[in-house]
């Protein structure tokens, strides 16, 4: 593109930034007692001018224009890079918590990271594979982690008895939300199940007698190890961790000790649901999915049930999603409405979406630079969600099927039979 | 006719407000023929087409599938139900594949209902079992079979959506016999083929006709290929029938001929 | 009986604001067939637009009431108006024709973006606005309950009114209009007929933005505190407003929005106020399943 051109391009777009920054980020309001002052931020909008300036003319010059391809790439064998990722990363994850530099901060940090990378898989059944988008998806998390809560509250049951329960909960309500709402369109669906999200929080806050309302619940049961506590003293005369291996209690080691437990823990779970969920992929349930992804119409076409399709994909979708939540309550060993808002939807969302929706090992990386960044600074905490939102439009304009999107078949033809020669 | 049509249609209506796209239509196709319906654009041809597979529900009339013995009553069943349990199978107008799966599991989605009941709804096929993987194998032998006669067996791995047109048109009738149907309707298979590919075309739907004794019914513009094969054309003119009957009466109708070319007759 | 006529009025100028919000979803689906999901951050930065323009006048010397707030109408107008171009320039009008999801995503991630540019420039913080249009009518007394009709309640009706009135006009008389109606027909058509797509499109939304931001002005001066969140939870009653009285209606929306204020009006009243926003998405699901059409809207066929 010719310089004139493109510099009338960018002036036209820094233009539009100028008259955009000028109210809101030229000035803002401050009230201090003695009344509201305006404070002007003329610097601000003259850099962000520049740098729209700068980014459009850049941009026009850069040889990688958007080639938007509308026809999706299917990959024959498995590039050997992205292979050998997924195996490296394995290796990290479970080295980790012995790594020279860990510390209980980076074990919990992982821990954290793993959660995300559960509810990144579970979404992406829903999302990825069977394109449906859900937007409530915080609400099966809750459910997962409040059933956790309340069954260790009411029942006195223990972490690994209560998980199959959290699971099967979440499950059971994704399958009781998505029942009446199965036969909307795209977009409707999408906002049924952002006011399905919104109202089990609401739910959530205000049902105090059950659910503890907006003070949550504490002391959730943590995993153990084949029923020994991590704890100075077992309940009902058992042995403790530290006594079965007859290793000296101390609070910190203890600390460090289920730390670790719970990472190996999640990490473990999080494999098998892994290894689940590739599993059903080359099932003819999980194929359907992706056939009412592509097209829904040619899919009835063919004799499939898209009500049964859609729903075996919530309910796997929020099964997960229901681990996950298990994991985050004995994680935080605390749970409260306002961890499932929409942001928290919203953000695997995100993931999925980033991560190239249908690809897993997408969805870990995804979720390792979500859940890491923050952790670089201040700033990059408040630019977080910013970047997560820009990066969501820049993904659908440029790369709409994300950036690991590209698909091996889920099936390939054996061998032929050698005909024996006549 | 010896035996009972496959297919009956009768007083078939279909109202879109105060639109009448199909007006009254009856008429049948019989086991073992290739039907064709031609008439204008915009005839109703494709609405009908949609009627027959539940994609619209009938205002009224109705239609009744005989496949072995069993009488259905489509214009009462979904879509999906149609196609699942009176084995009827379409093609679109504007090609409907599986744009971003390989040609094969194209195929292999097919046959959905067949691997479905075989895995025992997954748990089955979660933990191997021998039935499933008996089935699987099987309709991996099928689809090589589908695959083998429309020509495309070297590009069971690409994507659906890389092929060339003619290839796309042929996978989606390779498709549509994967699901083993009584009777097979096709929306224009010949559009967009050139004669050598409508040539195949005739050929492909004879021998599928001759081979797996399936009905077809098909929409066509390509008189060729309409000629060429069909048993029994209907025409259809502004939602009505106005011809119906073996192809050599059908050309020569003089109602036909003014539906196509106005009141002029072309000598 | 005063009690009651409370909540009528105070439902029905809360229903006026979200029926303002509710025409730019109606547009922007009936034209391209989409969810602005973005919509309810644009309505925000309206409201934001509005309160700054009202304190930077006061520190510029613009006290004179009317004038104040007729410059604080222009304002929060232009600059929304601005916003809402950009949005769909940059996210929506690239992916026309992707994959269906594509745009949803694309909104979805403009939404969160809006959402914390604005928590980002503005602070988290609540920010609040003094009065600025005081007093009004006292219609009837029982038992010490007095019924109260403010001069401000009656400007957001009469401007809703007028707006209502200025853009049907609009839309069944002018050449845009005409170009609208067609777009949202047959966008191929009309491009083949010489319509400028794009333009129309554009405008559509920019139309959306500026009712949009007229209603955040008045939140801000009705309520008189508003935050950076303002725009999900209105956002979706709004749109929820939209489908009630039928999807790409334009009467549809302004009679869903009045029917959600009321109903929000009377739940908070009468029931629960806890549970006014899970009476809302309760309608939003119930009209979705039972009759997705809405109260004016016309039943969607399946193209095949």
């Amino acid at each position: 593109m010719p310089l004139r051109l493109a510099a009338k391009d960018a002036a036209l777009a820094a233009f539009v930034a100028l008259v955009l920054a000028i109210p809101l980020i030229g000035f803002t309001t401050h009230e201090t007692g003695s009344g509201t002052i305006v404070e002007t931020r003329f610097r601000w909008v003259a850099i962000a001018v520049a740098v729209v300036f700068a980014g459009r003319l850049a941009w026009a010059f850069v040889p990688w224009r958007a080639r938007r391809s509308s026809a999706p790439r299917l990959v024959q064998h498995r590039k050997l890079n992205t292979k050998y990722l997924g195996w490296l990363a394995l290796a990290g994850a479970i080295l980790w918590p012995f790594l020279p530099f860990a510390s209980n901060y980076l074990i919990f940090l992982a821990t954290t990271v793993l959660i995300y990378i559960m509810l990144g898989w579970g979404l992406n059944v829903v999302v990825g594979l069977a394109g449906l988008l859900n937007l409530g998806y915080a609400a099966f998390y809750a459910v997962g982690a409040y059933t956790l809560a309340l069954a260790g509250q009411y029942w006195g049951i223990g972490f690994w008895e209560a998980l199959p329960l959290c699971g099967v909960m979440a499950a059971i309500v994704g399958v009781l939300l998505a029942l009446p709402v199965l036969r909307l369109r795209g977009d409707y669906l999408a906002i049924v199940t952002l006011g399905f999200g919104e109202i089990i929080r609401i739910v959530l806050i205000n049902w105090q007698s059950f659910t503890g309302g907006p003070n949550g619940v504490n002391d959730l049961p943590l995993p153990t190890f084949f029923g020994m506590p991590f704890s100075a003293r077992a309940p009902g005369g058992g042995k403790t961790f530290a006594q079965f291996f007859g290793l000296h209690f101390s609070p910190l080691a203890n600390a460090t000790e289920r730390l670790i437990f719970i990472y190996y823990s999640i990490l473990a779970v999080a494999l098998l649901t892994n290894l689940l969920v590739l599993r059903l992929r080359r099932l003819p349930i999980g194929r359907a999915w992706e056939a009412l992804r592509e097209d829904e119409i040619a899919s009835r076409a063919l004799g499939i049930n898209p009500i049964n399709v859609k729903l075996s994909a919530f309910a796997i979708g929020a099964l997960l999603a229901g681990f996950a939540g298990a994991f985050f309550g004995a994680h935080q060993s605390f749970v409260s409405p306002e961890s499932f808002n929409f942001q928290e939807s919203a953000t695997v969302l995100a993931i999925v979406v980033l991560g190239g929706m249908g690809s897993q090992l997408g969805v870990v990386l995804a979720a390792i630079i979500l859940v890491t960044l923050p952790e670089f600074g201040r700033e990059f905490a408040q630019f977080r969600m910013l970047l997560f939102g820009a990066s969501m439009v820049a993904i659908m304009v440029w790369r709409p099927r994300g950036l690991l999107s590209l698909r091996t078949p889920s099936i390939r033809l054996p061998e032929a039979p050698r005909e024996a020669a006549p | 006719m010896s035996e009972a049509p496959l297919l009956g249609v009768e007083q078939l209506t279909m109202r879109f407000g105060g639109l009448l796209a199909v007006d009254a239509l009856s008429f049948a196709v019989a086991a073992h023929d290739i039907t064709a319906i031609i008439g204008p654009n915009g005839a109703g041809k494709t609405t009908v087409f949609n009627c027959l597979t539940g994609f619209y529900r009938p205002s009224a009339g109705s239609l009744a599938l005989n496949r072995s013995g069993k009488l259905m009553r489509l214009e009462r069943m979904e879509g999906w139900r149609i196609a699942r349990d009176a084995g009827v199978a379409r093609t679109f107008q504007n090609i409907r594949l599986f744009a971003g799966m390989s040609v094969l599991e194209n195929l292999i989605i097919a046959q959905h209902n067949a691997l479905s009941r075989a895995s025992f709804y997954t748990i089955g096929g979660l933990f191997g079992s021998r039935a499933y993987r008996a089935a699987e194998a099987a309709a991996l032998e099928k689809a090589r079979y589908w695959l083998e006669r429309v020509g495309l067996a070297a590009s069971a791995d690409l994507a659906a959506s890389t092929l060339p047109y003619g290839a796309q048109r042929r996978l989606e009738i390779a498709r549509a016999m994967c699901t083993d149907p009584a009777l097979l309707c096709l929306d224009e298979p010949a559009a967009g083929l050139n004669p050598h590919e409508s040539a195949e075309l005739n050929h492909l739907l004879l021998s599928i006709r001759e081979r797996h004794g399936v009905g077809v019914l098909l929409i066509e513009h390509d008189m060729n290929v309409v000629m060429g094969i069909s048993d029994h054309i209907i025409v259809l003119d502004y939602g009505r029938k106005i011809a119906d009957g073996a192809p050599a009466a059908v050309r020569r109708d003089p109602a036909v001929i003014k539906a196509y070319l106005g009141e002029e007759e072309e000598a | 009986m005063s009690y009651f006529l409370q909540q009528l009025i105070n439902g029905l100028t809360l229903g006026a604001i979200y029926g303002l919000i509710a025409i730019g979803y109606t547009m922007v689906y009936g034209i391209v067939g989409m969810i602005n999901f973005a919509h309810g951050e644009i309505y925000m930065i309206g409201a934001f637009v509005s309160l700054i323009t009202y304190f930077v006048l006061g520190v510029a010397g613009v006290t004179w009431v009317p004038l104040a707030l007729a410059l604080v109408l222009l304002s929060a107008m232009g600059f929304t108006a601005f916003y809402g171009w950009t949005v769909e320039r940059v996210a929506y009008r690239p992916l026309r024709g992707s994959f269906r999801l594509a745009p949803l995503i694309s909104a979805i991630g403009m939404s969160i973006f809006l959402q914390n540019y604005v928590q980002l420039v503005q602070g988290a913080q609540v920010k609040s606005m003094p009065p600025v249009i005081d007093g009004g009518f006292h219609l009837m007394e029982t038992n010490g309950f007095v019924v109260q009709l403010s001069y401000l309640q009656i400007m957001i009706m009469l401007t809703t009114v007028a707006l209502m009135a200025g853009f049907s006009i609009m839309i069944a008389a002018t050449p845009l209009g005409r170009a609208q109606r067609a777009c949202e027909q047959d966008m191929t058509m009309a491009a083949l007929l010489g319509i400028n797509v794009d333009r129309t499109i554009s405008t559509t939304f920019v139309i959306g933005a500026i009712l949009a931001a007229v209603a955040g002005m008045m939140v801000t001066l009705y309520y008189g505190v508003i935050d950076f969140f303002i725009g999900f939870l209105a956002g979706m009653k709004a749109f929820t407003a939209a489908v009630l009285g039928g999807i790409g209606s334009l009467p549809g929306a302004m009679l869903g929005g009045l029917l959600i204020g009321l109903i929000e009006a009377f739940w908070a009243g009468y029931f629960n106020a806890a549970y006014k926003d899970v009476a809302v998405f309760g309608i939003l699901i119930l009209v979705l399943i039972v009759r997705p059409s809405g109260l004016l809207g016309r039943p969607e066929v399946e193209k095949v």
